[in-house]
């Protein structure tokens, strides 16, 4: 399969912060690729240096196969992103400001080009608006637009649902598989959201610290044959002995103060259910949880602490 | 680069702050006119006070080539202050307002970004010269009339018939722009290293102030200072109002100029070239 974006121990450190730390990834020519991370886990620095907006202080980048630092007008030109939030020439039209990005992307967008952006993100009845007017949302719509105007193959997304109404996040996850779907367009999709990834994406890494902490098929990574399920118990003490004598023992990933946490396949909790049942353990509650979505919820909260 | 060069001057003419400049000086040129219509004549007097017992004067000497040299004089204060403001926008103004993203990631390098930026500010220097040469000539002329200019410079006082004046004037008008094309770098310059535009125009117009200050102190080692401070020169157009032309001095003037803005874009270029853009 086709790499589109593939980095090499990239690193970027700001004084004494580590921001991006030996960090590789790959996209494929097709991809929707979730790029996860909690805020300040180094997802915009490494956007900001796919783009060039940000020199790396160590490691490679090749975009489409080429070296982004010997070739970086010729990957810019195939590439439209939006990097956080989305900022324009607040005192020029909607019209104005794309038709200015499209000049400088050198690819001949016409008029008609700009307006079929404008009535794609939905603010074709607002052209010629001054920006400045515009809600964040309307912005962030905007953002889309001059991401794609130029035609590109590949469309970095940098948060592009932050601050949008729920409608408004729904209507971005449906571009971005209809771009992925109907376009043919390589998507990276950077987010601190588990559940966007999952809905739109193929493929995902999790970062923290600037550094990967999983990468996978999103469908294996999620699976649900990997649930870490809570049991509470009304005997904690003879759960634990009932266990550690059991086959379950092996699945058994710490004992809490009302009961156990297990890792089980789904099918596996009816009859671990049954067995404690059977030797009179009343379960009061059994809570499953995917165990990356924990796992991602563990470094957030870390973060947000 | 063309492109490059027009969308900038669009950017720049865009703003309302660009129009500052054009309405400071539109407003400001005929005050100083109207100021010469009422008590011209005692300036007049005044300069001339030592030789009117040997000299005779004759003909219209308040005229308008006089109030536009009177008024090119006010080159050194007020007109860098109206440069610094647009030129310490144009890399500062796109940090400012987080633009810097959606600009850098198209397919332009830095150096055509910088280089056009750069060009624009200078387009937009030699604009609010020629409107300052147009506003105090034109309105100078249409309400003072015509006549032979009078100039007092190096203890000496030269007359010049109108036959010998307009050539000057150009030539005066366009050393003028070329030394508010270094105060256009200089805060340009300062534009590359900050993200805000404010800070730009301070600078750099603190720098203008106390090498004028250092300049005007009549000390040895101020004087020793004085031929390396640009500000130096930003007067120099006075040269053309000699008589004889000094052309070496003229050229020596012209060439430090030059250097000055070609060593202060070198400067922005490498900063901005490896520029985290973090905005």
């Amino acid at each position: 399969m086709e790499k589109i974006i593939e980095v090499n121990n990239l690193s970027k450190q700001f004084k004494d912060v580590k921001a991006v730390n030996n960090l590789d990834l790959n996209v494929y020519k097709g991809d929707v690729f979730g790029f996860l991370g909690p805020n300040g886990a180094g997802k915009s620095t490494t956007i900001r240096m796919l783009l060039s907006l940000i020199n790396p202080d160590e490691g490679s980048i090749s975009i489409f196969g080429k070296s982004l630092k010997e070739n970086r007008k010729e990957i810019l030109r195939r590439t439209g992103a939006i990097v956080e939030k989305p900022d324009f020439y607040g005192y020029l039209s909607a019209y104005k400001n794309l038709e200015i990005l499209g000049r400088l992307s050198g690819t001949g967008v016409t008029r008609s080009r700009i307006m079929e952006m404008l009535e794609l993100v939905g603010l074709h009845k607002r052209y010629k608006s001054k920006v400045k007017t515009f809600s964040h949302g309307m912005k962030q719509r905007l953002g889309i637009a001059q991401a794609l105007l130029h035609d590109p193959e590949l469309v970095i997304l940098d948060e592009p649902t932050t601050g949008l109404d729920p409608q408004g996040m729904k209507e971005i996850r449906d571009l971005i598989l209809y771009l992925s779907r109907e376009k043919k367009k390589t998507i990276f999709l950077s987010s601190h959201i588990l559940h966007e990834v999952e809905i739109v994406a193929a493929r995902m890494i999790i970062i923290n610290k600037g550094s990967a902490q999983v990468e996978g098929n999103v469908s294996d990574l999620l699976n649900a044959n990997n649930l870490k399920v809570t049991i509470e118990v009304n005997d904690v003490a003879r759960t634990r002995v009932l266990l550690n004598e059991s086959s379950w023992s092996g699945k058994v990933d710490t004992f809490t103060e009302s009961g156990v946490i297990i890792n089980l396949h789904p099918e596996e909790t009816a009859p671990l259910n049954r067995y404690l049942n059977e030797n009179g353990i009343d379960v009061s509650a059994l809570i499953p949880a995917r165990s990356l979505e924990e796992f991602f919820l563990s470094i957030t909260e870390k973060e947000s602490r | 680069m063309i492109t490059l060069v027009r969308i900038e001057l669009f950017k720049i003419f865009k703003k309302w702050r660009t129009y500052i400049g054009f309405i400071a000086i539109g407003l400001l040129v005929p005050l100083i006119q109207i100021a010469f219509m009422l008590e011209g004549d005692r300036s007049i007097n005044f300069m001339t006070r030592n030789l009117q017992q040997s000299f005779l004067f004759v003909g219209n000497l308040l005229n308008g080539y006089f109030i536009s040299y009177f008024i090119l004089g006010s080159l050194a204060i007020h007109i860098p202050f109206l440069v610094t403001l647009v030129a310490g926008d144009l890399l500062a103004g796109e940090a400012t307002a987080g633009t810097y993203r959606i600009l850098i990631t198209r397919p332009v390098s830095r150096f055509e970004l910088a280089t056009s930026k750069l060009i624009a500010g200078m387009i937009y220097t030699v604009m609010l010269i020629l409107w300052l040469a147009l506003i105090s000539l034109g309105l100078g002329l249409s309400l003072f009339g015509t006549g032979e200019l009078i100039v007092l410079g190096g203890g000496q006082i030269i007359i010049f018939p109108q036959n010998d004046i307009w050539w000057r004037f150009l030539l005066a008008y366009l050393y003028a722009a070329l030394s508010m094309g270094v105060v256009a770098t200089l805060a340009y310059f300062f534009s590359s290293l900050v993200e805000n535009a404010i800070g730009p125009i301070i600078t750099t117009m603190a720098i203008i102030i106390v090498f004028f200050i250092i300049t005007a102190i009549q000390i040895d080692i101020f004087d020793a200072l004085e031929p390396y401070l640009f500000t130096s020169y930003i007067m120099q157009w006075r040269l053309f109002f000699g008589d004889p032309l000094e052309t070496g001095e003229i050229l020596k003037s012209v060439g430090i100029l030059v250097l000055h803005i070609v060593v202060l874009y070198s400067f922005t270029l490498l900063i901005f070239r490896r520029k985290d853009i973090l905005s």
